[in-house]
């Protein structure tokens, strides 16, 4: 009864408020604004004369900036405010050049000590700085019908060298490889030697008017091994998409189970960005048809730089664009353009395969581009909104092939620098495994961004300050131990979110001033019920005791059905909700600390172990 | 019976009249749902959102005109926050150039528009939203019944879980009858709301039980009464601490949390009045007697009463 806490637990809570503190730190160093220079390529060095061509550039232009600082490959100059960071972006890249990227960033100005370790401020959110927001589908469908039309030409290609004979053969759209046969020998011979190549299809045999079928269907796992890869394969290209545009801090995350999230924050220009991301293209690499093969088994398309040209291929696929590793331009022996091409172990082998045959033939890269139209349709008297997909199908490249041909191959006889330098980007940035199309896009100006960090900062502050006037009002020197306890709570969840590298966002400051309200909840809960208990005539001691033990359950009890509703809205929401729902849990989990634990280390430091005649409560 | 409290009052003495405000409350807003609707937002309509602030305030039917004529008839402008920054909402008719080109419409009848944000949201991408988001606040529901049912007993999980539903459905009601935004920010409002109302039903909840306990004497209403009187302190300041709290999020917050804010003190308002007239009325109306709280003989049990856990005792 005597309400003494042992050392090591008044130990615990120091220092847990402590470590809390110090990590809560670094948010309280605003961030500098800075302008952030990157090289275009990887190759590009960002040196000390880019520095000076840079800060000279300023100089004339009478913008003032500070710490100037070279990083790995990038620069960072600082500046005083956003107006004196906008005209230098444009001033810099002016005297820079197209070679180097000049993006707007926030540096942060943690000092070295803090640094040490391992304190960095939060994350903030693009509704807290500024930027824009993509959300994009990938097209399953289609990633599962390109690989379908590769695997369906790779069959044939391997019946035909097995000399087993097949009628035809086509995808269907339910995603089904269906081949046909004369004969049910031929068919048997087709299915034993297929079965043991191919374990990702179920086969089944079946008839069509005269013909014999082999039906070949894709397992449900290999179905998800496609989309998978398609994700993820996505996910590579635009991350290396996004590197191309030079954004400090971008994020490209899945989301479920096919939609990517690419968030670039300091970003304001999102046509520049769309058009790098959204370029939804593909590639297809096929042989130009022979003069005397059946229509049935060649396509007409046209040129992509001229229309009115066109060339007939063959409808098997070599290579898609997901097969191209690396593509860059370079110049031939005779200092002529060329576009050097890497592909992968599986691309190199069918391409070295069906070259061997063709040497003399011609090969062309065909480009494809995924387009979303939208349409108004009426529905029942109703306007709803239709998505179309438009693929369309050109012819980039097209090409005579000089030798047999294998992972490593080249592209020449182009008429430019800038022609060559075009058809590798296409090349590097048209490898996506399935077309995406945008389904969400949020752009914050970088104004509204700081009226939402002063509206945060303002409500938070006077959300505390009310809250501290009501509990001393109401408790006197209790009311000002939970205010202790208050700050102590606010530190920690700054601190937590510091740590796990949360991102901070609009409502997630609403959810921190929220959790700051409802943490005194546990505090009024103990308070009345020492209150009772001193009614009731228990002595003050004795009542401190009581009224933490009493009022314990209510609050497990209501604290857990909270942080249930707040899980819960994690695994729902999106952006900046989610934020609130992390503010939320990190703060019922804190509060339960700093309301219970700390809260009773200092009431004890005070009241314990003495007798006590009144509280002050 | 003695009891003593600071307060006095007979709840249950008027609990009839508020079980027909409670019953009225829901069905004007299950009305207004019906036939109303809610005004949602982008989140969850999908669509076009451009807000612009121009350096003095505009003539909102001039923008419409001027808006009307560039072919967006189906524009929605409105003021938002001040009457400097102004919403343009389209539907889902979308390009790469479409915020260009409304710009381009505004600026060339008025200088001086900056773009503030632009939002664009697919249909499909805010339908599976709506639907989540239903989804969300019924597995709330679910989730915070079952606990309760485990914690104390079936008929508190009942008790526990009808006045969130009258909760959820009354703050609906209000943006429905107004034709507030329902935005995203209002659906985690409702689901915080679930939390927090819950918090204070089981804080009445937690003290009827003990009362049943301690308590020999008394019917269901007057144990009823006795504990709402108990914790009424207890619930008024906290209610208090959260809406001081969220006067300053509503007042200081800025624009794009005003839905936020809205929910939550309409939700706090009602969420403590539903713990003392729907939760502690439903009890008393199911007939909660001492045999339905009666605490399992557990080993080493001490008495009637909830002793806290050991690892209490060690914090």
């Amino acid at each position: 009864m005597l309400n003494k806490y042992p050392l090591w637990k008044n130990l615990l809570v120091i220092v847990a408020v402590l470590v809390a503190i110090i990590y809560a730190l670094p948010n309280f160093y605003p961030d500098d604004y800075a302008v952030q220079i990157s090289g275009q390529r990887s190759t590009t060095a960002v040196d000390n004369s880019v520095m000076k061509t840079a800060t000279d550039a300023l100089n004339q232009a009478h913008i003032a900036f500070h710490n100037p600082h070279l990083g790995k490959d990038s620069l960072t100059i600082r500046f005083k405010d956003a107006d004196a960071q906008l005209k230098a972006k444009s001033v810099v890249q002016a005297a820079l050049g197209d070679n180097y990227l000049v993006a707007l960033n926030l540096a942060e100005t943690t000092p070295a000590w803090l640094k040490s370790l391992g304190a960095t401020p939060m994350k903030l959110g693009l509704d807290l700085r500024g930027g824009v927001h993509f959300l994009m589908q990938v097209d399953m469908d289609k990633a599962i019908q390109q690989k379908l039309d590769v695997y369906a030409s790779e069959m044939k290609r391997r019946l035909r060298e097995e000399r087993i004979r097949y009628r035809g053969g086509n995808v269907q759209a339910d995603n089904r490889i269906v081949l046909d046969f004369r004969n049910a020998a031929e068919r048997d011979q087709a299915e034993s030697y297929l079965k043991q190549h191919y374990n990702e299809f179920l086969f089944s045999q079946g008839q069509d008017g005269k013909l014999l079928t082999l039906t070949l269907a894709l397992t449900e796992k290999a179905v998800r091994d496609i989309q998978d890869y398609a994700v993820e394969q996505n996910l590579t290209t635009l991350r290396n998409r996004v590197n191309e545009l030079g954004v400090a801090e971008p994020l490209v995350q899945r989301q479920g189970r096919d939609r990517i999230v690419v968030e670039l924050p300091g970003i304001q220009d999102t046509a520049q960005a769309k058009r790098i991301l959204g370029a939804t293209a593909n590639l297809e690499f096929r042989l130009e048809a022979k003069a005397d093969e059946p229509s049935s088994q060649t396509q007409v398309f046209t040129f992509r730089d001229n229309p009115s040209r066109s060339a007939t291929l063959e409808s098997d696929v070599i290579a898609t664009g997901d097969n191209v590793s690396n593509a860059k331009q370079s110049f031939d022996e005779n200092g002529r353009p060329e576009v050097n091409i890497t592909l992968d172990a599986q691309g190199g082998e069918m391409m070295t395969r069906v070259t061997s045959h063709a040497v003399g033939r011609r090969m062309a890269v065909l480009y494809i581009e995924t387009k979303m139209e939208t349409h108004e349709k009426q529905v029942n008297g109703k306007t709803e909104i239709v998505h179309t997909r438009k693929t369309e199908k050109h012819i980039i490249n097209l090409a005579t092939i000089q030798s047999v041909l294998g992972s490593q191959f080249r592209i020449t006889g182009l008429d430019s620098i800038q022609e060559a330098s075009e058809l590798a980007l296409l090349l590097r940035a048209g490898s996506l495994a399935a077309p995406m199309y945008f389904v969400e896009e949020r752009t914050v100006g970088p104004s509204l961004g700081k009226q939402n960090i002063d509206a945060g900062v303002k409500s938070a502050l006077m959300g505390f300050a009310f809250v501290f006037l009501y509990m001393i009002f109401f408790y006197r020197f209790f009311g000002l131990v939970a205010n202790i306890a208050l700050l102590c709570n606010a530190a920690l969840i700054v601190a937590c979110m510091s740590i796990l590298t949360a991102t901070l966002t609009l409502p997630g400051i609403a959810g921190i001033v929220l959790t700051l309200g409802m943490a005194v909840d546990a505090n009024v809960l103990i308070f009345e019920r020492i209150k009772e208990e001193l009614r009731a005539g228990l002595p003050p001691q004795s009542a401190i005791n009581a009224g933490y033990s009493r009022a314990f359950v209510s609050i497990f009890d209501s604290n857990v059905t909270t942080l249930l509703a707040a899980i819960i809205l994690f695994a729902v929401g999106t952006g900046p909700v989610k934020g609130f729902a992390v503010t939320l849990s990190i703060g019922i989990v804190t509060s339960m600390f700093t309301a219970i634990t700390v809260c009773r280390a200092i009431v004890n430091a005070i009241y314990g172990g003495r007798r006590v005649e009144k509280l002050s409560i | 019976m003695v009891e003593k409290t600071k307060f006095n009052i007979d709840f249950m003495n008027l609990r009839h009249i508020f079980t027909v405000v409670s019953i009225a409350l829901v069905l004007i807003s299950a009305v207004s749902l019906a036939t109303r609707g809610l005004a949602l937002g982008l989140d969850f309509t999908g669509g076009t959102l451009i807000e612009v602030a121009y350096d003095k305030a505009p003539d909102l039917a001039n923008v419409r005109q001027e808006l009307a004529k560039a072919g967006f008839e189906d524009a929605v402008v409105q003021n938002f926050g001040t009457d400097k920054s102004v919403l343009v909402r389209l539907s889902a008719k979308y390009d790469e150039k479409l915020v260009t080109r409304v710009l381009g419409i505004l600026n060339a009848y008025q200088d001086k528009v900056t773009l503030t944000r632009a939002e664009y949201v697919g249909a499909q991408v805010g339908s599976q939203l709506k639907e989540d988001g239903g989804l969300a606040i019924l597995l709330a529901l679910a989730v915070v019944a079952v606990y309760v049912a485990m914690r104390f007993q079936f008929k508190f999980g009942i008790a526990g879980v009808v006045p969130l539903v009258h909760d959820v459905i009354v703050i609906l009601g209000f943006f429905s009858v107004f034709q507030w935004t329902f935005d995203l920010t209002v659906l985690a409002a409702i689901l915080a709301i679930i939390g927090y109302s819950l918090n204070d039903t089981i804080i009445v909840a937690d003290r009827i039980r003990e009362n049943f306990r301690r308590l020999r004497k008394g019917d269901a209403a007057e144990i009823v009464n006795i504990s709402i009187n108990q914790t009424l302190t207890r619930t008024l300041n906290t209610s208090g601490t959260v809406m001081v709290v969220l006067i300053a999020l509503f007042f200081f917050g800025g624009k794009m949390i005003h839905g936020f804010a809205t929910a939550m003190i309409i939700g706090t308002i009602v969420g403590t009045y539903s713990s003392i007239y729907v939760a502690a009325n439903m009890l008393v109306g199911m007939k909660v007697t001492r045999e339905d709280l009666l605490v399992p003989v557990k080993e080493g049990a001490n008495g009637e009463e909830e002793q806290p856990p050991d690892w209490l005792n060690r914090m």
